[in-house]
């Protein structure tokens, strides 16, 4: 047990301990009659008269510098507005070099000035953009453009690079390798161990919604309607690219039709749709094709890793060596943090973790689901089962005896950590103890059947969030922040808190987000946009209710007066004294002081404002970081069946025990977990983004060569939180989009080695790896 | 360009349209319905199914011209007068959907996949071909309909929610 309590203890009020009325309910989403009825408006849906279609033409050579442009042919197209490339394009500013100081600068896919470069960096990059009338002009005037280019050397082929890998360096965001004790020596004396090799290759997040952007301008102002994870970042890039103040620039995103890492920085598309709507004056659509968006949005790197653990006989863990080699684009890309899960999970007495990178003439890579942990918990998670099997240990049994009672390597408390609980309810959940070690050894009619484990795990972040509060007089309360909705429920989920934190119903709250215009939110990214807006927001309510109660002191006749506000509860529209005590609802305080409704803010969004709230983000990760280490976790228990004639793999039983936190809608997180547990299987049996060594150029860039799961190859998955608040983190929320992805390749593999002896280390487990 | 005449949930539309524009493009650029969506335009992704006398099909790899005169049915028409559709309730109870986006695809092709079962055809898991009517199992929902991906992986939500819309059917 290691969920030792470590943060100072106060009295939790009933949001926090969730005795209040709404969170905790499984409320169903409230976006919901809007998106089973078609109501719902993506980006590319919003009508606007005059509008023009926009497509791009993609480069067909991987580097080298166009030589020539013949656009004859595309303009000759009726209804073809501008064909507008290098040759004819106003100039842009270049995107920002990054900056800590600046969030805002991290938002760039690429370094590269599209269409104000004669340069073609990667294989499909855009190098002209098609304006018409129609989406159909477009798209057949784009197909007639014809670009000469002088071909230059690429370096495309991850596997042949690997070898020229170079270190990743470590910042405040991104941790790099670590060291304790000497691994290597330990390995090589270790009684028992394991030494492997493991790939994974690139994949694509594949949103549903293909990219899209609407962009209108006003004179010097601009309104895009772009499905984007980060409308602060986008409406900063934008306004420094086209020189507008950034008050010009509003950014509209209500709806995002997922996104799952792949819409949070800016890509060719969005700069080069603004850009057609400013050459031709008119309001501009582009909406990417399926395969546009494999040539110009990056996905998840590829990767290499070793990992080598060594052990006493009784499984103790002396030896952990994890070592990764992961790709970035020559223009830019996420460094991947392979080895992160494996600073976190293992008491192993010696550890080396190493990350290196190649970086190659590619389109850059780019977050997807839980960058890092997911293909590196495949590899660490892959190897400890390994070694249960060379030691002759149940796998459980083995996590249990190295479960660290402190962060491994650097010796910090956990914040919070139940992964023996996690493994313990699985177990007994699944009917673990039914399992029979022997590979092969189950069989149900002509299938082999498997059973395997893997740990999750998602480390927690919190980012800065502005929020207001209005609570009007008929009781109605409006939330308003710029967060973003790509099937989370975080509307549902805020509306959740501010009812309890309020003592309101929650069919009162209506929560605005989704736009540049409101309080800057915190970008949807690193599971951690919950928790963000969440701690604004219960800071904004207390706020309120302060001023609430300090109107109600002022006016005589208020059987609030001489109250103090701890003495308050929130409850039945207003606030009382105690179960019992005299209070009032705010609608009486409101109108005995004449004022129709109260607000209140966290937050700013001046200049001084953002500075500050940057700050204070930094300076509180960076004294978090100090402190305690924080992460979601869980264990995945999975039973698959393997043809022995075909080698199809197929899902039959799944269960995932989570530690997220307290939980605020039981309903949307367990969907968002499965969601991730859906990936997950596509991960280790079906996806795989494939590239031609020669060229780099992707060859399946659609869903129909690229294997999403399907309906078919998803079991019920059977969801468990322990719902357990985390003391350190707002309304104890650990986060949960993407704990869950974590793992569950490694799940899979484990119950292909238990089905059939063999262990694949190579993504994905395809039937040509088990024959 | 060619003059088509498209019937969409109930109502006539005459369109002028080069013929070689979808009739996905037609609905969501023309007539503005914007509820049937576009995943991938080359028929792998199920976004943008719609019904046409009833069945359901891939609109974005029809041609609009081809459709002229037949009773298409979008996301926007499903409920007919009604205030909504059951299935969309059900969807919504259920937690079939996340970002939504392939939401519209789903209930359409589960509304046309239900009158393809009620009318006795088979799919790939139908264990006895000749028997009247196989049972529909949850084997039998996902077979039939997987051709609609949802990314988020709300697959269990939406198995669940035409489960629960086609037994409440069968009550009635
Ligand atoms: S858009 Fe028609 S199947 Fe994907
Ligand atoms: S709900 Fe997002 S793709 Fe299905």
């Amino acid at each position: 047990m290691t969920s030792t309590p470590t943060a100072p203890t106060r009295t939790p009020s009933p949001v926090e301990t969730g005795t209040g009325r709404s969170v905790g309910r499984p409320l169903d989403r409230v976006d919901g009659t809007a998106k089973t009825t078609g109501a719902a408006r993506y980006a590319a849906e919003h009508p606007h008269p005059g509008l023009a279609h926009a497509a791009l033409v993609h480069a067909a050579v991987t580097r080298g510098r166009i030589t020539g442009i013949d656009a004859a042919g595309a303009e000759a197209v009726p209804g073809v507005l501008a064909v507008i490339t290098h040759e004819n394009a106003p100039a842009m500013k270049p995107p920002p070099p990054v900056s800590v100081l600046n969030l805002s600068s991290l938002a760039s896919g690429s370094s590269v000035n599209y269409l104000n470069t004669d340069e073609v960096h990667w294989n499909g990059q855009p190098v002209a953009v098609v304006v018409a009338e129609t989406p159909e002009a477009a798209r057949h005037a784009a197909g007639l453009v014809r670009v000469s280019y002088r071909e230059l050397p690429a370096t495309v082929d991850f596997a042949a690079e690997e070898g020229n890998a170079v270190p990743q360096k470590s910042s405040a965001l991104q941790s790099g390798g670590a060291r304790k004790g000497d691994a290597e020596a330990a390995l090589a004396a270790a009684p028992v161990s394991v030494d492997l090799r493991f790939t994974t290759p690139p994949y694509h997040h594949n949103a549903i919604e293909p990219h899209a952007t609407t962009a209108v301008w006003d004179g010097d102002r601009l309104t895009v309607h772009e499905g984007t994870q980060n409308i602060t970042w986008l409406r900063d890039h934008l306004a420094l690219r086209f020189g507008v103040p950034v008050r010009n620039v509003r950014v509209v995103a209500p709806y995002v039709g997922g996104a799952f890492g792949g819409k949070t920085m800016v890509w060719a598309g969005t700069v080069l749709t603004v850009l057609a709507a400013r050459v031709t004056g008119r309001p501009v659509r582009m909406a990417l094709t399926r395969e546009g968006v494999y040539r110009t949005v990056g996905g998840r790197t590829p990767s290499a890793q070793r990992v080598a653990l060594g052990a006493r006989a009784d499984g103790t863990l002396t030896a952990l060596i994890h070592t990764s080699v992961t790709q970035t684009g020559r223009t830019g890309g996420l460094p991947e943090q392979a080895t992160s899960q494996s600073r976190h999970l293992y008491a192993a007495e010696n550890i080396l973790l190493r990350q290196n990178l190649v970086e190659l003439d590619a389109v850059p890579n780019t977050p997807m689901r839980a960058p890092g942990e997911s293909i590196g918990t495949f590899a660490l998670e892959s190897a400890v089962d390994e070694l249960a099997c060379a030691l002759g240990l149940d796998p459980i049994e083995l996590r249990m005896r190295n479960e660290p009672e402190r962060n491994p390597v650097d010796g910090k408390r956990f914040a919070h950590r139940m992964l023996r609980e996690a493994y313990a309810l699985g177990a007994e959940r699944f009917g673990w103890s039914g399992r029979t070690p022997e590979p092969g050894s189950m069989r149900d009619g002509g299938w082999l059947v498997g059973l395997g484990v893997a740990s999750a795990y998602h480390p927690s972040w919190q980012m800065p969030a502005n929020v207001t509060v209005r609570l009007s007089a008929d009781g109605s309360v409006v939330v308003r922040c710029g967060f973003h909705e790509m099937g989370m429920g975080g509307a549902t989920a805020q509306a959740q808190i501010a009812a309890d934190a309020l003592g309101v119903p929650f069919e009162a709250v209506r929560v605005e987000y989704g736009d540049s215009d409101l309080p800057s939110g915190p970008g949807a990214g690193g599971s951690a946009q919950t928790a963000s807006v969440a701690a604004s927001l219960l800071a904004a309510c207390e706020k309120l209710k302060g001023s609430l109660l300090a109107l109600a002191r002022r006016s005589g006749g208020s059987p609030l007066r001489g109250r103090r506000p701890g003495d308050l509860e929130a409850r039945d529209g207003g606030l009382w004294a105690g179960p019992a005590g005299p209070g009032e609802t705010y609608a009486a305080i409101l109108a005995r002081a004449g004022r129709d409704s109260a607000e209140a803010a966290v937050g700013s969004d001046t200049r001084v404002g953002k500075v500050t709230g940057q700050l204070r983000f930094m300076s509180k990760l960076l004294r978090d970081r100090r402190r305690w280490v924080k992460a979601a976790c869980g264990a995945h228990f999975c039973e698959v069946r393997v043809d022995p004639d075909t080698g199809e793999v197929r899902v039959s039983r799944w269960l995932g025990v989570f530690d997220v936190g307290r939980v605020v809608n039981a309903k949307m997180v367990a969907s968002q977990l499965r969601g991730g547990i859906v990936m997950g299987i596509g991960m280790a049996l079906s996806e795989e983004t494939l590239v031609d060594p020669r060229n780099g150029r992707i060859m399946n860039p659609g869903l129909a060569d690229y294997h999403v799961p399907v309906h078919a190859d998803v079991p019920p998955i059977d969801v468990h939180c322990l719902d357990v608040p985390d003391p350190t983190m707002p309304l104890g929320l650990l986060g949960v989009g993407e704990v869950s992805v974590t793992g569950v390749a490694a799940a899979i593999a484990n119950a292909v080695r238990h089905a059939t002896g063999r262990r694949v280390r190579d993504l994905p487990v395809t039937p040509d790896k088990l024959l | 360009m060619v003059e088509v005449r498209l019937r969409v949930n109930g109502a006539d539309a005459s369109l002028d349209l080069p013929p070689q524009v979808s009739l996905l493009d037609a609905l969501r650029e023309r007539l503005g319905l914007t509820g049937t969506k576009k995943g991938c335009d080359q028929g792998a992704c199920g976004a943008c199914t719609v019904l046409a006398d009833g069945e359901r099909i891939n609109s974005c790899l029809a041609l609009a011209v081809q459709y002229a005169g037949r009773e298409i049915t979008t996301i926007e028409g499903i409920a007919g007068d009604g205030p909504g559709h059951p299935l969309q309730a059900a969807f919504v109870r259920n937690d079939g959907l996340q970002c939504g986006y392939c939401t519209s695809g789903q209930i359409c092709s589960a509304i046309g996949m239900l009158a393809e079962h009620g009318a006795g055809m088979p799919s790939a898991v139908t264990e006895h071909l000749c028997a009247d009517g196989a049972e529909l199992t949850d084997d039998e929902i996902r077979e039939r309909m997987s051709g609609n991906l949802c990314r988020c992986g709300a697959y269990n939500g939406i198995v669940d929610a035409i489960r629960e819309f086609a037994a409440a059917e069968a009550e009635r």
